[in-house]
Parts: C-alpha cells; sequence; structure tokens
C-alpha cells in the first residue's frame, strides 16, 4: 500500500524531513558524479588537474613564502608544510565555491521538480572530497619521502577533515540561498575567500606572526583547524583545548545556522528564481 | 480490489490556497546592499507588497487510477497547481494528501545536462524524478527502446536534434513507477507519431491503476487521454467532471471573457499602459473578406520610451492560428498620447468557425495583455469553386488560396 503524504503550508523554520533526505541520498550521489564527471570534460589534461592543482600552489607558497620572504616552517620542509595547510584549504574554499553558485546555475530544476533542495549544495562535498582525497595521497607520498611521521594524532584526521567539511558547508548553504535572492554573493564569496587565504596560517606558520596581531589569528576557526591539521599530518604543536573546543562548536554551529539560513528561504526558490 | 483502501482518493486537496508577493519592481531590492540600506532607514517598516492570489480555496478528491485533465484559460492557475501537487512550490494555505509519489513531468528535459551522454542523463534525470537505481537498471532498455535513440546513447545530449532530446526526456518519465504521474503540456512537442504514442503509453499507466493529472491547452490530447477534467477559472475550481462539459466551458471561457470585458486591472502585465477599447468591424466575416480590429491604447506621459502592439487571432480549441506583431509593420507608439490602431488582416482565409482575438501592449516587456479582447465569427460559406465532403477540409488550421493544373 503506498504511504500517504501530506503537503501543509511551510512553518516559520520548515527542516527537510529526515526520511526525504535519505529517500534521496542518491540524488545526492548523483550530482556530485555529474559535477565530477563535468568538471574535466573537454579538458586537455582531465583528471591530471586534480593533482596538479595543489601541487602548484603549495609549490607556488613554498617560493614566495618560504623562499624569497624566508618565513619559518615550525622545522619542516616548507613545501610539505604548506601542502598540509593545502589539503584542508582546498576542502574548505573548494566546497564554498562549488556550494554557492549551485541553487542558481540549477534553477531550471529547482522550479521544476521536487527534491530536497539541500542536497544541490550538499553534493559539491562529494565532488570537492575527491580533490581532497587526490591530495591526501600525494601527502601520504611526501611524508613517506621526507621520512615524517606524526605518530598516533594521525587518527584525529577524520575528526579534522569532518570540522572543515560542516564549517564549509555551513557557509556554503547560507552563500548558495542569498545567491538566489541577492546575486551580490558571487563577488563576495571570491573576495572573501581570498582575504581569508592570506589571514588564515594557511602559508606561513603561526610563529611568524607577531604578537600585536597575534589575537586576531587566534579568532579565525581556519587557524585553529589548520593547527590541527598540521598537528596530525606532521606531528608538530597539539592545537590548545580550547581551540579544539571552539572548532567543535564553530563548526557544528556554523553548520546548523546555514542549514537553518536555508531552511528559511528555501519555500521561496521556485517562486522567486 | 474491493478493500476500502482501493477506493479512498488519490489526490485529497482540501481549501488549497496560493498567494505571491508582488513587489512592484522599482521598489524591490535587488541588491543585498539595497536592501540593508533600506532596513537601516526604515528599520521598522516592513516592505509592502501586493498580494496576488493564484490559486484560491481549492477543494477536490481525485479517485485512484483516474486521468485527469486540467482546463482553464492562461492565468487560470493550472500550472500553479500541477506545481503544489508536485511539490515544487509549498502552498499558502490548506492540506493535499496524495497517496503515494508523484513523479512530474513539468517540462521536458529538465534535469538534463547538454554535456553528459544520452545514458547518463537518462540515470540522472530518472534518480531526479525518484527512481531507484535498481529501476532505472531495470527499465533502461525499455526505456531506450521507447525513444529510439539507442544509436546516440553515448553521444553529449548536446549533439541531439530536439526531437532525440525530447523524445529521450519523455522516455524516462514515461517509465517512472510512481503511482501518481503529473504532466504538463508536453505534447506540444514531437511529431504525430510519437504524441500518438505518448498519449497512449499514459493512457496505459491510468489502466494500470496510476492516477494521471495532465495541464495542456491542446484539446484534442486531453480528450484523447483524460476521463474527466477540473475547470479553473481565475485561480478557482469552476466545475470537476466531465472531459467534454469542461472542454465546453474552457471553449465559452474566452466568449464569456469578452461577453463581461473584466476589470482592467486584472488584466496581466504591468499595467503601466492600458487598452481602453477594442472593437471589430463587424461580428461577420466571409473567409476572403478583410478583418478590421480597431483598439485605443490609452496614454501614460511618465512611461519612457515606443511601444508596439500585437495581436493574436485564436481558433475555437484556443490554438493561436495568427500572430500580427505591429513591429513587422515599423509601427512604434509614442506613450504620451491616447493612441487609436487600425489593424486590417487581409490573409489567409480562415475557416468558418469562431474566434477570438487577444491584444497586446508592450515594450521591453508586456505593458497589457488584454486575452478575449474581442471576437467574431467566420460565415460558413467556402471560398471554392466545389463543394467537398467535411473531411476534405479538416485538416488545416486555415484555408489556403490555390489552384491545381495539369501539365
Amino acid at each position: 500500500m503506498p504511504r500517504t503524504i501530506v503537503i501543509n503550508p511551510p512553518g516559520r523554520l520548515p527542516l527537510p524531513s529526515r526520511r526525504e533526505l535519505w529517500e534521496a541520498r542518491e540524488v545526492l550521489w548523483r550530482f556530485g558524479v555529474r559535477d565530477l564527471k563535468l568538471r574535466y570534460r573537454q579538458t586537455a589534461l582531465g583528471v591530471g588537474w586534480v593533482v596538479l592543482q595543489p601541487l602548484l600552489s603549495a609549490g607556488i607558497f613554498s617560493i614566495v613564502f618560504g623562499g624569497i620572504a624566508s618565513l619559518p616552517s615550525d622545522g619542516v620542509p616548507y613545501f610539505v608544510f604548506s601542502f598540509a595547510g593545502m589539503l584542508c584549504w582546498t576542502l574548505f574554499s573548494g566546497i564554498i565555491n562549488r556550494a554557492s553558485p549551485s541553487l542558481v546555475s540549477n534553477q531550471a530544476l529547482v522550479s521544476k521538480v521536487f527534491f530536497p533542495r539541500v542536497l544541490v549544495p550538499l553534493s559539491s562535498v562529494i565532488s570537492v572530497a575527491v580533490d581532497v582525497a587526490v591530495a591526501g595521497v600525494l601527502m601520504a607520498g611526501m611524508l613517506a619521502v621526507t621520512g615524517i611521521w606524526p605518530g598516533w594524532p594521525l587518527l584525529a584526521l577524520p575528526f579534522w577533515l569532518l570540522l572543515v567539511v560542516l564549517l564549509a558547508s555551513g557557509v556554503g548553504l547560507a552563500a548558495s540561498a542569498l545567491m538566489v535572492t541577492y546575486r551580490d554573493i558571487q563577488y563576495i564569496v571570491p573576495f572573501a575567500l581570498q582575504t581569508l587565504l592570506y589571514a588564515s596560517p594557511l602559508a606561513y606558520s603561526l610563529s611568524a606572526v607577531g604578537d600585536d596581531i597575534r589575537w586576531l589569528f587566534d579568532l579565525n576557526p581556519l587557524t585553529w583547524l589548520l593547527e590541527g591539521f598540521r598537528w596530525s599530518l606532521l606531528g608538530l604543536a597539539q592545537p590548545a583545548p580550547w581551540q579544539i573546543a571552539a572548532a567543535v562548536v564553530t563548526s557544528v554551529g556554523v553548520f546548523i545556522g546555514g542549514m537553518l539560513v536555508f531552511s528559511k528561504m528555501e519555500r521561496g526558490f521556485a517562486d522567486v528564481i | 480490489m474491493t478493500s476500502p483502501t482501493s477506493t479512498a482518493p488519490a489526490i485529497q486537496v482540501r481549501g488549497l490556497s496560493k498567494h505571491y508577493q508582488i513587489s512592484h519592481d522599482d521598489d524591490r531590492p535587488s541588491t543585498a546592499g539595497e536592501a540593508l540600506l533600506r532596513r537601516l532607514r526604515n528599520p521598522f517598516r516592513r516592505t509592502t507588497h501586493e498580494r496576488f492570489t493564484a490559486l484560491d480555496g481549492l477543494d477536490f478528491d481525485i479517485p485512484q487510477g483516474a486521468a485527469v485533465g486540467i482546463l482553464g484559460r492562461n492565468g487560470a492557475g493550472k500550472s500553479t497547481l500541477l506545481k503544489l501537487l508536485t511539490r515544487v512550490a509549498a502552498p499558502s494555505e490548506g492540506q493535499i494528501r496524495l497517496r503515494g509519489r508523484v513523479g512530474s513531468l513539468l517540462e521536458v528535459g529538465t534535469g538534463f545536462h547538454p554535456e553528459l551522454t544520452g545514458r547518463e542523463n537518462v540515470y540522472l534525470n530518472g534518480t531526479l524524478l525518484g527512481m531507484r537505481r535498481g529501476e532505472i537498471q531495470r527499465r533502461f532498455d525499455e526505456i531506450v527502446d521507447f525513444s529510439g535513440v539507442e544509436k546516440f546513447l553515448d553521444t553529449p545530449v548536446k549533439r541531439y536534434s530536439s526531437g532525440m532530446y525530447v523524445r529521450l526526456a519523455f522516455a524516462v518519465a514515461a517509465h517512472l513507477d510512481t503511482e501518481i504521474l503529473a504532466i504538463d503540456e508536453v505534447l506540444a512537442v514531437g511529431d504525430a507519431e510519437f504524441q500518438a504514442k505518448c498519449i497512449d503509453r499514459m493512457r496505459r499507466s491510468a489502466q494500470d491503476g496510476r492516477t494521471v493529472l495532465y495541464v495542456s491547452h491542446q484539446v484534442q490530447t486531453v480528450t484523447a487521454l483524460c476521463s474527466t477534467a477540473l475547470y479553473l477559472e481565475n485561480g478557482r475550481l469552476v466545475m470537476q467532471g466531465d472531459v467534454d462539459e469542461a472542454i465546453e466551458l474552457y471553449r465559452t471561457s474566452r466568449d464569456r471573457a469578452v461577453l463581461a470585458p473584466t476589470d482592467i486591472e486584472r488584466r496581466a502585465g504591468t499595467g503601466e499602459l492600458r487598452i481602453t477599447s477594442a472593437t471589430v468591424s463587424s461580428p461577420l466575416y466571409r473567409t476572403t473578406e478583410d478583418k478590421t480590429i480597431e483598439l485605443v491604447v490609452g496614454s501614460n506621459p511618465s512611461f519612457i520610451g515606443k511601444y508596439f502592439v500585437s495581436c493574436h487571432v485564436n481558433d475555437r480549441n484556443g490554438t493561436t492560428i495568427l500572430q500580427c506583431d505591429s513591429r513587422v509593420s515599423g509601427l512604434w507608439l509614442d506613450a504620451g498620447l491616447d493612441q487609436k490602431i487600425v489593424l486590417t488582416i487581409r490573409s489567409p482565409w480562415l475557416k468558418p468557425g469562431e474566434y477570438t482575438v487577444d491584444l497586446f501592449v508592450c515594450s521591453s516587456g508586456v505593458l497589457d495583455a488584454f486575452e478575449g479582447a474581442a471576437r467574431f465569427e467566420i460565415h460558413p460559406v467556402l471560398p471554392y469553386e466545389h463543394a467537398v465532403s467535411d473531411e476534405g477540409l479538416a485538416s488545416g488550421l486555415v484555408l489556403a488560396d490555390f489552384g491545381y493544373e495539369r501539365r
């Protein structure tokens, strides 16, 4: 016997039902796969870009910051040091970059077919995860070559990855929903990400930051997460307990916040787009 | 099956309404900065919106296995109703109870990505429409077979002809196993053979106990497919029942709209300019006679720029037979003055029957859409030398001025 679906006017904060999300899990998967397939179609290097992009960025960082500016890298080869940061950054910025325009670029779908709309921005996690996995393999190779072994903190890596995914998805969800009404977001997002790239201890170590502006870095959630990544990957200093606690609270908080913003705006999507 | 569950309605709608907020273009903040600024200036004032009611308190039940046509003129709320039933848009008031999943085919090829191959798109689209991976795999061959594009399965669909595209998209949706299937105006595309195939397919769906909802302007396909119909007018349900009755209502609605020239402000368009009067020179013409339509457009000194007018002539089934756009004849009008415009239609020859006239005033967008502005009839005397039985004239929308000779 088919089950009965009851449709009512949305309440003030209509959260998607878990049952619906679960039933639509294949949509999430298909979207992710579609993005992956499309991304490197009609490119000469194809999947090679997945490998090249993080290598090139880390290379530039080590030349500019390690070579020219001679910033410290806490005793780790500069390239490896910045690559570990790159891993965290690729995940963070990749999700936000892909999630935020996703609703607008899929507007034909959103206004014609029903499925839980959160899946559109969330599916970007899948395609970015592949990039990060490839970069992770490179990272493992580098650790093997340089003989760096972080030891048991490596076990905490999935935890950091999860926090970054939550933080970035929260931002991405809110940005994608807001972009439906305010196209300004498409200009704000790249600018904000670029600012954050330089404002976070990604290409340089926190030890190179002067004491007078250190508090600014302590306020940046990415600092906590980057420190966590380097602790787990390179065996550098463990982040302070308050940083770990703050990272959990912030990531979960931002994710829930993003979900709420999305849900609040969702009911109007089909009417606005 | 005599169990009470099988007789429960597939769709139950109670007190269903949908309102849209329309804010006028000039005072809607379109950028975040503007919205923020306004909020700062008037922190307590809520933006005033005009409320537009697209659907107004609908109540109806649709039994399982029914094929129901939804009829109504443009703007009657048909598509909105379908959007609510398929959950694309949320209702403002009321409740819908659906027994089973709803598969929708709101526009062919929605969810098709041009860069992906036919095969990939079948999977993507099927998933979006609510099919499980296993379901798609099981029916894949059937889908491909129905669409007839097997040779091009591994070609990106951007290289498909529009016909192939439509066929593949329809094939996916037609093989949905949902208990309820909603279809909006898709059969307008594709060749006649494929259309017949689609109708047949949908009719069989209904026979299998699935509920089919069908919105179309093509009266013929509604008659071919549906057993009952809903007729909507201005967002209200006017009748539910027999298809022929609903079609008659739909056909006469144009006439009724002419007889009761609905208040100007209810008409679609921005309203910056309005047609204040429209008259045809005669209620009855001979086929070959010139038809003259005179219209007056009011002035609006604050309207910047020139505008043009367009006239549609529709037959009894609501098919637009002629479109006479004033841009084609180089006519652009000044909004500063009242304008009296006379349109003369010299050819083609119209078939005997009733016609309605829709008039439009446009510049960059539609300023006024006056549907059912006027009507006229064509006298049943044919312009040809020899008489012929009906089937000698039935095909074709207009009559041609032609001749045969032997060489």
